[in-house]
Protein backbone atom coordinates (compact mmCIF):
# COMPACT_ATOMS: atom_id res chain seq x y z
CA UNK A 1 0.00 0.00 0.00
CA UNK A 2 1.62 3.15 -1.22
CA UNK A 3 1.39 6.33 1.51
CA UNK A 4 1.67 9.62 1.38
CA UNK A 5 4.51 10.90 3.25
CA UNK A 6 3.95 14.31 3.20
CA UNK A 7 1.02 14.93 5.59
CA UNK A 8 -1.55 17.75 4.76
CA UNK A 9 0.13 20.89 5.91
CA UNK A 10 -0.09 24.39 6.42
CA UNK A 11 1.84 25.14 3.60
CA UNK A 12 -0.79 22.90 1.25
CA UNK A 13 -3.79 24.65 -0.91
CA UNK A 14 -6.35 23.39 0.74
CA UNK A 15 -10.45 23.27 0.21
CA UNK A 16 -12.34 22.49 3.06
CA UNK A 17 -12.29 21.40 6.69
CA UNK A 18 -9.49 20.25 8.42
CA UNK A 19 -12.01 18.30 10.29
CA UNK A 20 -13.61 16.49 7.52
CA UNK A 21 -13.89 12.45 7.50
CA UNK A 22 -12.10 12.75 4.05
CA UNK A 23 -8.99 13.89 2.61
CA UNK A 24 -8.28 13.88 -1.27
CA UNK A 25 -5.10 14.51 -2.26
CA UNK A 26 -4.46 15.66 -5.81
CA UNK A 27 -1.08 15.37 -8.01
CA UNK A 28 -1.31 17.52 -10.62
CA UNK A 29 -0.17 18.73 -13.81
CA UNK A 30 -1.72 21.91 -15.13
CA UNK A 31 -1.03 21.00 -18.57
CA UNK A 32 -1.52 17.37 -18.64
CA UNK A 33 -4.72 16.74 -20.61
CA UNK A 34 -5.61 13.62 -17.98
CA UNK A 35 -5.99 16.08 -15.19
CA UNK A 36 -7.56 18.84 -17.58
CA UNK A 37 -10.41 15.79 -17.54
CA UNK A 38 -10.09 15.10 -13.69
CA UNK A 39 -10.81 18.29 -12.76
CA UNK A 40 -14.48 18.80 -13.06
CA UNK A 41 -15.11 15.16 -12.03
CA UNK A 42 -13.32 16.58 -8.39
CA UNK A 43 -15.59 19.76 -8.73
CA UNK A 44 -19.04 16.99 -8.69
CA UNK A 45 -17.31 15.16 -6.24
CA UNK A 46 -16.65 17.75 -3.99
CA UNK A 47 -20.34 19.18 -4.76
CA UNK A 48 -21.42 15.61 -3.91
CA UNK A 49 -19.82 15.06 -0.65
CA UNK A 50 -20.16 18.56 0.43
CA UNK A 51 -18.50 19.16 4.28
CA UNK A 52 -17.57 15.69 4.23
CA UNK A 53 -14.46 16.52 2.06
CA UNK A 54 -11.19 18.00 1.83
CA UNK A 55 -9.18 18.49 -1.24
CA UNK A 56 -5.65 18.80 -1.58
CA UNK A 57 -3.94 19.94 -4.55
CA UNK A 58 0.24 19.54 -4.93
CA UNK A 59 2.09 20.54 -8.00
CA UNK A 60 3.37 17.88 -10.09
CA UNK A 61 3.99 19.37 -13.86
CA UNK A 62 5.98 16.55 -15.97
CA UNK A 63 8.07 19.68 -17.70
CA UNK A 64 9.74 17.77 -20.31
CA UNK A 65 6.37 16.78 -21.92
CA UNK A 66 3.97 19.66 -20.76
CA UNK A 67 6.81 23.05 -21.75
CA UNK A 68 4.28 25.13 -19.63
CA UNK A 69 3.57 23.13 -16.67
CA UNK A 70 5.86 24.53 -14.64
CA UNK A 71 5.32 28.02 -14.97
CA UNK A 72 1.73 27.08 -14.91
CA UNK A 73 2.79 26.13 -11.26
CA UNK A 74 4.59 28.97 -10.87
CA UNK A 75 1.97 30.99 -11.60
CA UNK A 76 -0.38 29.66 -9.21
CA UNK A 77 1.83 29.60 -6.57
CA UNK A 78 2.61 33.45 -7.19
CA UNK A 79 -1.27 34.03 -6.91
CA UNK A 80 -1.60 32.66 -3.82
CA UNK A 81 1.30 34.35 -2.28
CA UNK A 82 0.37 37.53 -3.20
CA UNK A 83 -3.43 37.70 -2.90
CA UNK A 84 -4.15 34.39 -1.03
CA UNK A 85 -6.81 31.33 -0.91
CA UNK A 86 -9.72 32.16 -3.00
CA UNK A 87 -7.60 33.90 -5.65
CA UNK A 88 -5.33 30.59 -6.28
CA UNK A 89 -8.34 28.45 -6.50
CA UNK A 90 -9.36 30.67 -8.82
CA UNK A 91 -6.28 30.58 -10.68
CA UNK A 92 -6.24 26.75 -10.82
CA UNK A 93 -9.61 26.36 -12.25
CA UNK A 94 -9.54 29.01 -14.83
CA UNK A 95 -5.72 27.33 -15.69
CA UNK A 96 -6.90 23.80 -16.55
CA UNK A 97 -10.39 25.58 -18.52
CA UNK A 98 -7.61 27.27 -20.97
CA UNK A 99 -4.94 24.41 -20.89
CA UNK A 100 -4.56 25.68 -24.70
CA UNK A 101 -3.48 28.95 -23.70
CA UNK A 102 -0.43 29.07 -21.02
CA UNK A 103 1.65 31.06 -22.27
CA UNK A 104 3.65 33.71 -19.78
CA UNK A 105 1.23 36.48 -20.91
CA UNK A 106 -1.49 33.93 -20.60
CA UNK A 107 -0.81 33.46 -17.09
CA UNK A 108 -0.86 36.83 -16.26
CA UNK A 109 -3.82 37.56 -17.62
CA UNK A 110 -5.47 34.96 -15.87
CA UNK A 111 -3.85 35.84 -12.47
CA UNK A 112 -5.38 39.36 -13.15
CA UNK A 113 -9.13 37.58 -14.09
CA UNK A 114 -8.92 35.24 -10.55
CA UNK A 115 -8.05 38.24 -8.25
CA UNK A 116 -4.34 38.28 -8.32
CA UNK A 117 -1.87 40.30 -9.54
CA UNK A 118 -0.38 39.57 -13.51
CA UNK A 119 2.67 41.92 -12.97
CA UNK A 120 3.79 39.85 -9.81
CA UNK A 121 3.32 36.56 -11.48
CA UNK A 122 5.47 37.60 -14.24
CA UNK A 123 8.29 38.82 -12.11
CA UNK A 124 7.85 36.08 -10.26
CA UNK A 125 8.38 33.87 -13.40
CA UNK A 126 10.91 35.91 -14.21
CA UNK A 127 12.92 35.32 -11.10
CA UNK A 128 11.92 31.63 -10.68
CA UNK A 129 10.83 32.54 -6.92
CA UNK A 130 8.09 29.25 -6.91
CA UNK A 131 10.69 26.83 -8.81
CA UNK A 132 11.45 25.68 -5.36
CA UNK A 133 8.11 25.15 -3.61
CA UNK A 134 7.15 23.24 -7.17
CA UNK A 135 10.17 21.32 -6.72
CA UNK A 136 9.18 20.30 -3.62
CA UNK A 137 5.46 19.53 -4.44
CA UNK A 138 7.21 17.45 -6.80
CA UNK A 139 9.74 15.40 -4.64
CA UNK A 140 6.95 14.78 -2.03
CA UNK A 141 4.86 12.91 -4.73
CA UNK A 142 8.17 11.05 -6.14
CA UNK A 143 8.49 9.98 -2.59
CA UNK A 144 4.76 8.80 -1.78
CA UNK A 145 4.97 6.94 -5.09
CA UNK A 146 3.08 9.13 -7.43
CA UNK A 147 3.57 7.54 -10.72
CA UNK A 148 1.87 9.89 -13.60
CA UNK A 149 -0.77 12.51 -13.23
CA UNK A 150 -3.16 12.72 -11.61
CA UNK A 151 -2.34 10.54 -9.22
CA UNK A 152 -5.14 10.54 -6.34
CA UNK A 153 -4.72 9.57 -2.40
CA UNK A 154 -7.23 8.88 -0.18
CA UNK A 155 -7.01 9.70 3.94
CA UNK A 156 -3.38 8.95 2.68
CA UNK A 157 -3.18 6.05 0.74
CA UNK A 158 -2.97 5.89 -2.97
CA UNK A 159 -5.74 5.46 -5.22
CA UNK A 160 -4.94 2.89 -7.51
CA UNK A 161 -8.59 2.40 -9.10
CA UNK A 162 -10.55 4.41 -11.52
CA UNK A 163 -10.98 7.93 -10.68
CA UNK A 164 -14.54 8.51 -12.59
CA UNK A 165 -16.99 10.00 -10.27
CA UNK A 166 -18.43 7.58 -9.42
CA UNK A 167 -15.67 5.51 -8.15
CA UNK A 168 -14.02 8.44 -6.38
CA UNK A 169 -16.94 9.61 -4.56
CA UNK A 170 -17.52 5.41 -3.77
CA UNK A 171 -13.74 5.48 -1.99
CA UNK A 172 -14.11 8.48 -0.90
CA UNK A 173 -17.43 7.58 1.42
CA UNK A 174 -15.81 4.30 2.22
CA UNK A 175 -13.17 6.09 3.28
CA UNK A 176 -14.72 8.69 5.27
CA UNK A 177 -17.03 5.56 7.05
CA UNK A 178 -13.62 3.52 8.52
CA UNK A 179 -12.31 6.78 9.67
CA UNK A 180 -11.07 7.07 13.13
CA UNK A 181 -13.30 10.00 14.95
CA UNK B 1 22.95 1.92 -12.76
CA UNK B 2 19.00 1.65 -12.99
CA UNK B 3 17.92 -0.90 -15.61
CA UNK B 4 14.14 -0.45 -15.99
CA UNK B 5 12.24 -3.28 -17.94
CA UNK B 6 8.81 -1.86 -19.76
CA UNK B 7 6.66 -4.09 -21.62
CA UNK B 8 6.23 -2.08 -24.61
CA UNK B 9 7.37 1.79 -26.18
CA UNK B 10 3.62 2.90 -26.80
CA UNK B 11 1.10 1.19 -23.53
CA UNK B 12 0.18 4.62 -21.73
CA UNK B 13 1.54 3.11 -18.17
CA UNK B 14 5.15 2.66 -19.74
CA UNK B 15 4.66 6.79 -21.35
CA UNK B 16 4.29 7.77 -17.84
CA UNK B 17 6.73 5.62 -16.30
CA UNK B 18 9.48 7.02 -18.82
CA UNK B 19 8.47 9.97 -18.42
CA UNK B 20 9.01 10.33 -14.45
CA UNK B 21 12.13 8.79 -15.03
CA UNK B 22 13.06 11.51 -17.54
CA UNK B 23 12.00 14.11 -15.19
CA UNK B 24 13.77 12.63 -12.38
CA UNK B 25 17.31 12.45 -14.51
CA UNK B 26 18.93 14.91 -12.21
CA UNK B 27 17.71 13.26 -9.39
CA UNK B 28 19.48 10.35 -10.11
CA UNK B 29 22.53 11.94 -10.88
CA UNK B 30 23.29 13.05 -7.93
CA UNK B 31 23.53 9.42 -7.02
CA UNK B 32 25.86 8.54 -10.17
CA UNK B 33 22.98 6.75 -11.46
CA UNK B 34 21.29 6.71 -14.68
CA UNK B 35 18.05 5.22 -15.92
CA UNK B 36 18.31 2.87 -18.90
CA UNK B 37 15.18 1.79 -20.34
CA UNK B 38 14.76 -1.28 -21.65
CA UNK B 39 12.18 -3.66 -24.18
CA UNK B 40 11.46 -6.18 -26.56
CA UNK B 41 10.92 -2.99 -29.15
CA UNK B 42 12.89 -2.44 -31.84
CA UNK B 43 15.18 0.82 -32.05
CA UNK B 44 13.42 2.58 -34.71
CA UNK B 45 10.46 2.14 -32.40
CA UNK B 46 12.20 3.34 -29.42
CA UNK B 47 13.64 6.21 -31.51
CA UNK B 48 10.14 7.69 -32.93
CA UNK B 49 8.80 6.85 -29.05
CA UNK B 50 12.22 9.04 -27.31
CA UNK B 51 11.14 11.89 -30.34
CA UNK B 52 7.38 12.19 -29.70
CA UNK B 53 7.79 11.72 -25.57
CA UNK B 54 10.72 14.03 -25.52
CA UNK B 55 12.71 11.50 -23.76
CA UNK B 56 16.55 11.81 -22.63
CA UNK B 57 16.93 8.22 -21.61
CA UNK B 58 19.11 5.56 -22.94
CA UNK B 59 16.16 3.03 -24.16
CA UNK B 60 17.79 -0.21 -24.86
CA UNK B 61 15.97 -2.89 -27.42
CA UNK B 62 15.51 -6.52 -26.17
CA UNK B 63 14.45 -7.28 -29.88
CA UNK B 64 16.89 -9.58 -31.08
CA UNK B 65 17.53 -12.67 -30.03
CA UNK B 66 14.19 -11.42 -28.32
CA UNK B 67 13.81 -11.00 -24.80
CA UNK B 68 17.15 -12.59 -24.49
CA UNK B 69 18.39 -10.18 -21.88
CA UNK B 70 14.64 -10.15 -20.05
CA UNK B 71 15.37 -13.90 -19.51
CA UNK B 72 18.65 -13.55 -17.95
CA UNK B 73 16.98 -11.29 -15.37
CA UNK B 74 14.24 -13.84 -15.26
CA UNK B 75 11.36 -11.06 -15.94
CA UNK B 76 10.70 -12.32 -19.65
CA UNK B 77 6.89 -12.92 -20.41
CA UNK B 78 6.55 -15.86 -22.15
CA UNK B 79 2.96 -15.59 -23.09
CA UNK B 80 2.76 -12.20 -23.96
CA UNK B 81 5.94 -11.77 -25.75
CA UNK B 82 6.88 -8.64 -23.52
CA UNK B 83 8.70 -8.38 -20.02
CA UNK B 84 7.71 -7.37 -16.72
CA UNK B 85 7.63 -4.11 -15.60
CA UNK B 86 10.56 -5.15 -13.10
CA UNK B 87 13.16 -2.45 -11.62
CA UNK B 88 16.90 -3.42 -11.08
CA UNK B 89 19.46 -1.27 -8.94
CA UNK B 90 23.11 -2.21 -10.11
CA UNK B 91 25.83 -1.04 -8.83
CA UNK B 92 29.47 -0.25 -10.26
CA UNK B 93 30.67 -4.02 -9.74
CA UNK B 94 27.74 -5.49 -11.95
CA UNK B 95 25.84 -6.48 -8.38
CA UNK B 96 22.00 -6.27 -8.42
CA UNK B 97 21.47 -4.29 -4.90
CA UNK B 98 18.15 -4.04 -5.35
CA UNK B 99 14.98 -5.32 -7.46
CA UNK B 100 11.31 -5.41 -8.14
CA UNK B 101 8.38 -6.48 -10.35
CA UNK B 102 5.37 -4.05 -10.17
CA UNK B 103 1.99 -5.55 -11.18
CA UNK B 104 2.09 -5.20 -15.04
CA UNK B 105 -0.31 -2.71 -14.93
CA UNK B 106 1.03 -0.72 -12.23
CA UNK B 107 3.64 2.30 -13.01
CA UNK B 108 5.98 1.72 -10.31
CA UNK B 109 7.38 4.87 -9.90
CA UNK B 110 10.50 6.13 -8.57
CA UNK B 111 10.02 5.92 -4.73
CA UNK B 112 11.85 2.20 -4.44
CA UNK B 113 14.63 3.19 -6.51
CA UNK B 114 15.10 6.35 -4.51
CA UNK B 115 15.65 4.46 -1.52
CA UNK B 116 17.73 1.75 -2.77
CA UNK B 117 20.10 4.54 -4.21
CA UNK B 118 20.47 5.97 -0.70
CA UNK B 119 20.87 3.18 0.89
CA UNK B 120 23.93 2.59 -1.28
CA UNK B 121 25.20 5.65 -0.82
CA UNK B 122 24.72 6.02 3.33
CA UNK B 123 23.32 9.02 4.59
CA UNK B 124 26.07 11.53 3.65
CA UNK B 125 25.65 11.06 0.27
CA UNK B 126 22.05 10.89 0.36
CA UNK B 127 20.81 13.83 2.25
CA UNK B 128 23.50 16.19 -0.10
CA UNK B 129 21.53 19.10 -2.22
CA UNK B 130 18.20 17.41 -0.95
CA UNK B 131 15.14 19.92 -0.76
CA UNK B 132 14.91 21.91 2.45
Amino acid sequence: MTRLIVPVNEHDHVQGDATAPATLVEYGDYECPHCGRAHPIVKRVQHRLGRSLRFVFRNFPLSEIHPHAEHAAEAAESVAAHAGSKPFWAMHDLIFEHQDELGDRELAQLAKTAGGDGKAVLADLETARFRDRVKADFMSGVRSGVNGTPTFFINGVRHDGPWDEESLVAALVLAAETAPA
Amino acid sequence: MVLAFYPADWSPVCGDQMALYNELRSEFHRFGAEVIGISVDGTWCHSAFKEARKLHLTLLSDFEPKGKVAKKYGVYRKREGTTERALFVIDGDGIIRWSYVSPVGVNPGADGILEALEQMDGPAAATQGRNP
